[in-house]
C-alpha cells in the first residue's frame, strides 16, 4: 500500500472525529427532535408567568356577579377588561385587590362617539351627556341598561345635532322640518321620520320677501326640478 | 447437513474474515464511522420536554377576526403588553388597532396611534368620509412563514400546534425574520436584543386559556381556537363569514382569518 494512503485516512478520520465533537458541542440539546429547532425552547416560552387570570377563575369566588354580567348588555365584556389583569388577586386573594375604574374616562374608551365605531354600538358625546357625573352613577356596569327612551332626538343623532347648533338653522327644532312618529323611538329602523317632499316646504321661508335677513330666492326659476335638499344640506352650518 | 460439513463451513468463513485486506478493512471502517455518526449524536442529547399533560400534536390554532366588532378600544393592544411583559414604549408592541378612513375620492388614511392603546380620539374631519372601521392586527402565525424560512439559526420556529414562537436563548439578534415579516408583527426586543413577536399567549395555551387579547375583548371581535374538526368556533366563524387572509398573494397561509375585510387592509 503507498505511504500516502494511511496518512489520507488519518487526516480524515481525525477530521472526522473533530467535527462529531464540534457538533456535540455546538449544537443545543434537543435541536432537531421535533422539526429544525430547539425542542426546549417551548418549554421556556411556557414557562411565562400569566398576569391575566380568565373570567373561569373570577366565577368561582364571584359568581352572583357573573351571573348578573351573563344576563346583561356586558355579557361578553369579561371581568379583566375593566379591573385589569386578576392572576395576583386570584394567588393573593385578601392582600392583592384589582382596582375598579370610577372615571368616566375608562368608559369612554369604548363609549365615546367615534365615527369608526360599528353603527349599532352604544356610543355618546361625553362633553354632551351629563358631564361631570360619573358613569356608574347611572348605569350599573355589570348589567348596563340603555336610556329607556330617547329624550330628543340628539339622544341618538348627535352629530347631526352639533353639526344643526352652529348652523344658520340653530333655531329651528328637527320636528319642523321631519314629522316624527313616536313609534320612531321604539323601532328606529322601521318607523322613519318623513323629509320635506315639497319646494314650496322651503319656500315657506325662503321664498317670502318680507323675512329679512333669510336668503330668498325664486322658486320657478331656481333649478325647479329639483328638492331644496337634494343640494343645500340643511343641517350643515355653511352657507351653501 | 453432517455436523463434520458445518464444521468445515464455519471454517470457510473464518479464513474469509482473516483473508481481509487492510485496504478493505480500512474502507470498511470508514463506513461504520461515517454510518454512526448520526447514532453518536443522537446519543449526546437530551429527550425533548414538554409542560406535563398537554399534547401539542392534538392541538393546531388559529384565530377568526371580525372587523365589524371591533370598537377601537384597543384593550387587546393593552393587554398584551401587561401579559407579556412587551416594553412600554410605543412602536413595541405583539398586536396593536388599525383605523381605516376611506374618503369619497379614494384616499385611504390609516392610522394606530400607540397601537391603540389609549383609544382613538374622535376623527378631526369627518367631511367626505366613504366609511371608516378598525382592524385589529397582529401575527399571523403563517403556516409558511417567511420569518421561519430566513431564521438562519433555527431560533424562529413553528411548534405542532401551528404556532409560530422565537426561542429567545438562541436568537442572534440579526433582525432577518423582522424584514422577512410582510405584516411588521416583529420586533428586536430592547433590552434582550432578540427578535419578538406574538406568541398567541403559548404559556396560556398549555393551560386550556386563551390569548389575553381575545379574554379581553369586550365585543368577541377575536375568535381564538382549533383548525382542525369541523365543528370547532373558529371553523364555525370561517364557514359562516366571507374570509379574508391578509396578503394572500405572497402565499405565507396566514392563520388569522378576518371576516368580510375591506380590500383596502393590508
Amino acid at each position: 500500500m503507498p505511504e500516502q494512503v494511511p496518512r489520507l485516512l488519518a487526516v480524515f478520520l481525525t477530521a472526522s472525529v473533530a467535527l462529531v465533537i464540534a457538533r456535540s458541542l455546538l449544537v443545543p440539546d434537543t435541536f432537531g427532535d421535533i422539526g429544525h429547532y430547539r425542542a426546549a425552547a417551548t418549554d421556556s416560552v411556557v414557562a411565562h408567568q400569566k398576569k391575566y387570570a380568565g373570567h373561569q377563575e373570577c366565577a368561582l369566588c364571584h359568581g352572583q356577579i357573573q351571573e348578573m354580567r351573563l344576563a346583561g348588555n356586558h355579557r361578553g365584556v369579561r371581568c379583566e377588561v375593566c379591573h385589569g389583569p386578576a392572576a395576583n388577586h386570584v394567588s393573593n386573594p385578601l392582600e392583592v385587590k384589582p382596582p375598579a375604574p370610577q372615571d368616566r374616562e375608562f368608559c369612554t374608551l369604548c363609549h365615546e362617539y367615534n365615527a369608526s365605531r360599528p353603527t349599532g354600538f352604544p356610543q355618546i358625546d361625553p362633553a354632551d351627556h351629563n358631564p361631570h357625573v360619573p358613569c356608574i352613577a347611572c348605569h350599573e356596569p355589570h348589567a348596563p341598561e340603555p336610556p329607556g327612551m330617547p329624550g330628543d332626538c340628539s339622544a341618538c343623532h348627535g352629530q347631526i345635532a352639533r353639526q344643526k347648533a352652529v348652523s344658520h338653522h340653530s333655531a329651528v327644532p328637527c320636528t319642523t322640518c321631519h314629522q316624527t312618529p313616536d313609534e320612531h323611538k321604539v323601532n328606529p329602523r322601521s318607523v322613519r321620520p318623513s323629509k320635506p317632499t315639497e319646494r314650496d316646504f322651503c319656500g315657506a321661508c325662503h321664498a317670502q320677501e318680507r323675512l329679512a335677513g333669510i336668503p330668498q330666492i325664486d322658486l320657478t326659476a331656481h333649478n325647479p326640478a329639483y328638492l331644496c335638499w337634494q343640494c343645500h344640506y340643511p343641517h350643515y352650518p355653511g352657507t351653501s | 447437513m453432517s455436523r463434520e460439513s458445518k464444521i468445515t463451513e464455519q471454517h470457510e468463513r473464518s479464513d474469509a474474515v482473516q483473508q481481509l485486506d487492510r485496504r478493505q478493512f480500512l474502507n470498511e471502517m470508514a463506513a461504520a464511522c461515517g454510518a454512526a455518526t448520526p447514532l453518536l449524536c443522537a446519543f449526546v442529547r437530551l429527550p425533548a420536554t414538554q409542560a406535563d399533560a398537554y399534547e401539542p400534536t392534538e392541538h393546531y390554532y388559529g384565530m377568526g377576526v371580525d372587523p365589524a366588532k371591533c370598537i377601537g378600544c384597543g384593550r387587546c393592544a393593552a393587554a398584551c403588553k401587561i401579559e407579556n411583559d412587551v416594553p412600554a414604549e410605543p412602536h413595541f408592541v405583539n398586536t396593536w388597532v388599525e383605523r381605516y378612513v376611506i374618503r369619497a375620492g379614494g384616499d385611504v388614511e390609516v392610522d394606530s396611534p400607540n397601537a391603540g392603546i389609549e383609544g382613538f380620539s374622535p376623527l378631526e374631519n369627518e367631511q367626505g368620509v366613504l366609511k371608516t372601521f378598525f382592524v385589529p392586527k397582529l401575527c399571523n402565525h403563517c403556516d409558511e412563514a417567511p420569518c421561519v424560512q430566513v431564521c438562519p439559526v433555527g431560533a424562529t420556529f413553528m411548534t405542532q400546534d401551528g404556532v409560530v414562537l422565537v426561542d429567545d436563548q438562541y436568537c442572534i439578534g440579526c433582525r432577518y425574520c423582522i424584514q422577512a415579516c410582510p405584516y411588521g408583527a416583529r420586533y428586536l426586543h430592547p433590552e434582550e436584543h432578540v427578535a419578538a413577536k406574538c406568541t398567541f399567549c403559548y404559556h396560556r395555551l398549555v393551560e386550556g386559556l386563551v390569548p389575553a387579547c381575545v379574554e379581553v375583548c369586550p365585543t368577541e371581535a377575536r375568535v381564538f381556537g382549533e383548525l382542525e374538526g369541523l365543528p370547532t368556533p373558529l371553523n364555525r366563524f370561517i364557514r359562516f363569514n366571507t374570509i379574508q387572509v391578509l396578503k394572500p398573494h405572497l402565499n405565507t397561509k396566514p392563520k388569522v382569518f378576518y371576516a368580510n375585510l375591506d380590500g383596502e387592509v393590508r
